[in-house]
């Protein structure tokens, strides 16, 4: 196997796919399902429900257990759901190795922090004192 | 050379010969909503933080949301999301093998522009004048 005498397609070659794709495919598509009755469900509820984004109407939407569920389930499913997207076009349209690789550790941590924040403020504004 | 033995191909694309699709359109308006969402999603969730900071903490936050740029801003986050379900439905159809005639994505590509402009609009109409 000496490595100067192959190219590169010849070094992979019959080694088959990385088996990885099909995961991201159905994970992609499995939020994308949540999230059309998630983020519609959200959207519509906020619009004809809240009386504009006072501090109180907040406080009022986030208080019924219902919508309180349905905050967390939407975080958590949408905070999965972009992450896919943004590693696939981080993957496309960034070329230089190591500016992806931190934009992809990024888009990989990032997300994981603002969804523990959000789902400990939904929690504090039901439980806190 | 062999001009007259070669193999009828069709020539790669061009870049400066190139008619205008609307499928293309489509296919980059969703990963552009798609990224502009990442961001209106991460505003969220300091939306959320912001509340369970008290109402001390949340009146400027209350206070641009509820100001022009602020309403500009929830309204082009729901016409992003709009355009990204409804081309997001779109995409569910293709992976079943269907509607992947030109003609018929085609339609399906304008059908998710209309409901793109005309949806977020309807919500805002309804919020505004309804009850």
């Amino acid at each position: 196997m000496s490595k100067g005498k192959s190219t590169p397609l010849g070094r992979v070659r019959n080694h088959g796919a990385a088996a990885e794709g099909t995961g991201h495919f159905v994970g992609q598509r499995v939020s994308a399902i949540a999230l059309l009755i998630l983020a519609t469900w959200f959207v519509l509820s906020v619009a004809l429900t809240m009386d504009g984004p006072t501090y109180l109407a907040a406080i009022d939407f986030l208080v019924s257990p219902v919508n309180a569920v349905g905050v967390i389930l939407l975080v958590m499913v949408a905070l999965y759901h972009m992450r896919l997207g943004m590693g696939e076009v981080i993957n496309d349209y960034i070329a230089r190795p190591f500016t992806k690789v931190v934009l992809l550790l990024l888009n990989a941590l990032v997300p994981l922090v603002i969804a523990a924040g959000a789902l400990f403020a939904v929690l504090l504004v039901n439980f806190g004192v | 050379m062999a001009g007259a033995t070669r193999p009828e191909r069709p020539l790669s694309p061009h870049v400066q010969i190139w008619r205008w699709h609307v499928t293309m359109a489509t296919s980059i308006l969703h990963r552009v909503t798609g990224v502009g969402l990442y961001g209106g999603m991460i505003l969220f969730c300091f939306w959320l933080m912001a509340v369970a900071a008290g109402p001390e903490a949340y009146e400027p936050v209350g206070a641009f949301l509820a100001g022009p740029i602020g309403q500009i801003g929830l309204y082009l986050i729901v016409a992003a999301f709009a355009y990204h379900l409804a081309n997001g439905i779109r995409h569910l159809v293709f992976d079943t093998g269907n509607g992947l005639k030109p003609a018929d994505a085609e339609t399906s590509a304008w059908f998710a522009i209309l409901f793109a402009v005309f949806a977020p609009l309807g919500l805002w109409a309804l919020v505004t004048f309804g009850s």
